[in-house]
């Protein structure tokens, strides 16, 4: 079987307004928002997100990228990864409202290893996480506060997110 | 990459990578915990036959900024001193468990030898074999050429377009060779400055240009000058007449350095003998880049030791 299309470019720029206005609204009191994307998408995700935020409440959310590859959990059990740029940004994290940003939530590892990398860079008031797909199969007890949308799937599928800034094509697919 | 033993054995994509990954490594020291866990449960051994300082203490503060167990043996006052081999003592290193064996011998090709005779399983990090090579060295001194150079926009570069004159005692510096075969890969022009008697043989085979007096390069526009060491514990004959003469004819003294661009770096690996290879007035000026060298060298060193101990070995991801 081919790869199927669950969400087009449409779907995909719908989900992520959807979900600035969900952060924003969560957003209790008057804290600073801090987006830090997982790279390779999750980066690019946190930026697009909040540009958005920035058309209807400006300058109170920042950017920003977060390599976890040195605190995952098979560091020492694949090939040698090559770290991604961390990038924070110049206010830093403390008393911040962190939300995570990344393209897929499967396991659940990463964000495990995003959380203790979090940790070394300063202490937010809230850490938050956003994902544009969530496929299910969690091997660890962490759940997504914002979803672009959940896509039941079986282990051996493979759900793939493009998006223009890093492949060309805007789409996600679910193949078997 | 499962050693790094000579920096003839890096492509362009790899030194680059290395260069940028050291980039993000310098990073860790701007944050809060400024440690990372990558090598959490792995064993650096530091094994040291011949002196060092800086070298030594980069390549202990590189592995416990990665979160590494870091055991440091230097000859002197050990097992060595009773005529134990140099197979023996790696072995019995090996046998603590060690994941990487940093070695600096005083004989050239020592690094190799504990890379590929069979008798150990770690990876090995050449800090300093002999007269042979030096690559973390290089891998520094290319990342603080580039730094300064290129500042913020340097990431993914190589050091294409820029002019770099090394000066001094050739013949027997491993600085030297790891820095000319590393600038060459990287896209650098590179001089060499030295008394006929400390150019090594088969020096016109090397992709460099020769000179014999340090005038001759000056009014170059150069990048950078990199001072050497003179090494008199490896000099068994007489090489110049004096060190006065040493001084004035190949020195780096305050007039020379007034010769320079504004924009030229003064580079030097340390130990510096001052007065003798490079004045203070050179030493200490904003344009040395001395202690630069020595902070980078931190990130170098976190940057290979990450490539070559943190995962199962293989090429990355």
């Amino acid at each position: 079987m081919g790869a199927r299309t669950v969400l087009h470019d449409a779907d995909i720029t719908r989900a992520l307004r959807r979900i600035a206005h969900e952060i924003v609204e969560s957003r209790r009191g008057d804290g600073r928002l801090v987006l830090l994307g997982i790279p390779t998408r999750g980066r690019v995700l946190a930026e697009r997100i909040c540009r958005i935020i920035d058309e209807f409440e400006p300058g109170i959310a920042e950017w920003g990228s977060l390599d976890v590859t040195m605190y995952r959990d098979d560091l020492a059990r694949s090939a040698t990864r090559m770290p991604a740029p961390t990038v924070i940004p110049p206010g830093g994290i403390d008393e911040a409202i962190v939300v995570l940003v990344d393209d897929v939530l499967y396991s659940g590892r990463t964000i495990r290893a995003a959380l203790d990398a979090i940790v070394d860079h300063g202490r937010p008031r809230a850490v938050r996480l956003a994902v544009l797909v969530d496929r299910g199969h969690r091997e660890l007890p962490i759940r997504a506060d914002f979803v672009g949308k959940n896509i039941p799937s079986a282990t051996s599928e493979r759900v793939s997110v493009r998006l223009r800034d890093t492949d060309g094509v805007e789409e996600v697919t679910i193949e078997a | 990459m499962k050693h790094l033993l000579s920096t003839r054995d890096l492509d362009r994509t790899t030194a680059v990578s290395i260069l940028d990954l050291a980039e993000d490594m310098a990073h860790t020291a701007d944050r809060e915990v400024k440690k990372l866990p990558a090598l959490r449960g792995r064993t650096v051994v530091n094994l040291f036959f011949e002196d060092s300082t800086r070298t030594r203490l980069s390549f202990e503060s590189a592995a416990k900024r990665l979160s590494a167990d870091v055991i440091t043996f230097s000859a002197k006052g050990s097992s060595v001193s009773k005529g134990e081999s140099l197979k023996d003592t790696a072995q019995t290193l090996a046998a603590m468990g060690a994941d990487a064996i940093v070695v600096r011998h005083h004989d050239s090709g020592a690094a190799h030898q504990l890379a590929h005779a069979g008798w150990i399983d770690a990876a090995v990090l050449n800090a300093g074999d002999g007269t042979h090579e030096h690559p973390t060295q290089a891998l520094l001194d290319a990342y603080t050429l580039r730094a300064r150079r290129f500042g913020a926009g340097a990431r993914g570069r190589g050091l294409e377009g820029l002019r770099v004159a090394i000066v001094g005692d050739i013949l027997h510096s491993r600085v030297a060779r790891s820095n000319v075969w590393l600038l060459q890969t990287l896209g650098a022009e590179v001089h060499l400055v030295a008394p006929r008697t400390l150019q090594p043989h088969g020096l016109r085979s090397w992709p460099v240009t020769v000179h014999e007096h340090l005038d001759d390069v000056l009014h170059l526009p150069l990048d950078a000058v990199m001072m050497l060491r003179i090494q008199t514990e490896r000099m068994k004959a007489a090489f110049f007449p004096s060190a006065r003469e040493y001084a004035r004819e190949w020195g780096f003294t305050a007039e020379r350095l007034a010769q320079l661009g504004p924009d030229t770096m003064v580079m030097h690996p340390g130990p510096m003998n001052r007065g003798l290879e490079i004045s203070s007035a050179a030493a200490d000026s904003s344009r040395s880049t001395v202690l630069d060298q020595v902070t980078n060298g931190v990130s170098i060193r976190m940057a290979v030791l990450y490539l070559l101990v943190s995962g199962t070995a293989g090429e990355p991801a």
